[in-house]
């Protein structure tokens, strides 16, 4: 049977969204969660450089680095979860690698080129 | 009452429910299902819907089966099968179901042929454990001992290798998370057995008739 992956991508095409920035490895973004104490709902901000975009469609999920209080933080979120209320591109980084691992080692991020 | 429907595996993916949650799910395209003929008691013994599901090519029936096929005036359908309803008249030959009859947030059973795994060990079918690959280990899958020595015989249904997988499993209380109407499609919560494309039977668990 053909297309089987095209009737997933329509069934699921409910979550793609559509206002989501575009943004490669290397960028600073932020991105604001969900999250609800009870009956109150807040956001709260995660900023941080993408060392990882992986997957296509729902599946779509980006790994995004900061350093917090002195340690690193590394979080994978899926990028098409209600959960993200919206993301912000903070600054455009030119990186060659499509996993920019070594950024890791790179201790002031928001200052290279 | 359980109502029937057949469906292929299309595949899986996931799906966000409302709190945000990622949950797998797996895809199946429902076959839409033709009354071939109505069983009622007075000349069957019991009241049921034989169900036709699938199309297929005439040349590949049986003459037999085609006249089945003809006297319910009904497309060639390549699987057959029952729904018993308790009051048969309120159908009628050449009625057609498809994925309408399945709600979001209702349970079904799956049931399909798992894949099958060939000859395999007792490792992939048991789950039992290796040894360890180094410091000076010579048989690392190997299946161990068969029980003990004074015993003088092996108990039945030591567990060993063999054939393992392509078996008639059920997945029970799967919950439906969407129903596509346009494309027959259902989401549904958890996984199901089988490999993409392989028939499935979906039970509802409480259909009326």
């Amino acid at each position: 049977m053909t297309g089987m992956d095209d009737l997933i991508r329509t069934v699921t095409s409910q979550f793609v969204r559509d206002d989501i920035p575009e943004f490669r490895p290397g960028d600073i973004i932020r991105l604001y969660e969900r999250i609800s104490e009870g009956a109150r709902e807040r956001l709260q901000p995660f900023e941080g450089v993408v060392l990882k975009i992986a997957g296509t469609g729902v599946n779509k999920t980006v790994t995004v680095r900061r350093v917090a209080a002195g340690v690193g933080v590394e979080r994978t979120i899926p990028l098409y979860s209600p959960k993200i209320a919206r993301i912000e591109v903070v600054k455009r980084n030119t990186v060659r690698q499509s996993r920019p691992y070594w950024l890791r080692r790179v201790t002031r991020i928001h200052k290279i080129q | 009452m359980a109502w029937v429907m057949l469906g292929r595996k299309v595949g899986m993916t996931q799906w966000f429910d409302g709190e945000g949650r990622a949950l797998a799910a797996t895809v199946v395209q429902v076959e839409p299902a033709v009354v071939v003929q109505i069983k009622t008691p007075e000349r069957d013994g019991y009241a049921a819907l034989q169900l036709g599901a699938g199309d297929i090519e005439e040349r590949k029936l049986t003459k037999p089966l085609l006249g089945h096929f003809k006297k319910a005036g009904v497309a060639p359908k390549r699987f057959l099968f029952e729904v018993k309803v308790p009051d048969p008249t309120k159908y009628q030959v050449g009625q057609a179901f498809g994925v309408e009859i399945f709600s979001e947030g209702e349970l079904v059973d799956v049931t399909g042929v798992s894949k099958g795994r060939g000859f395999a060990g007792t490792i992939k079918r048991w789950g039992f454990h290796t040894r360890p690959g180094s410091h000076g280990h010579k048989w690392i899958r190997r299946p161990g001992t068969a029980g003990p020595m004074g015993l003088r015989k092996v108990v039945k249904g030591k567990r060993y290798p063999g054939h393992f997988g392509a078996d008639r499993v059920t997945v029970r209380n799967l919950q439906v998370l969407k129903v596509d109407k346009e494309h027959n499609l259902l989401v549904l919560r958890g996984s199901v057995p089988g490999p993409r494309s392989g028939i499935l039977r979906i039970r509802k668990h409480d259909a009326q008739g």
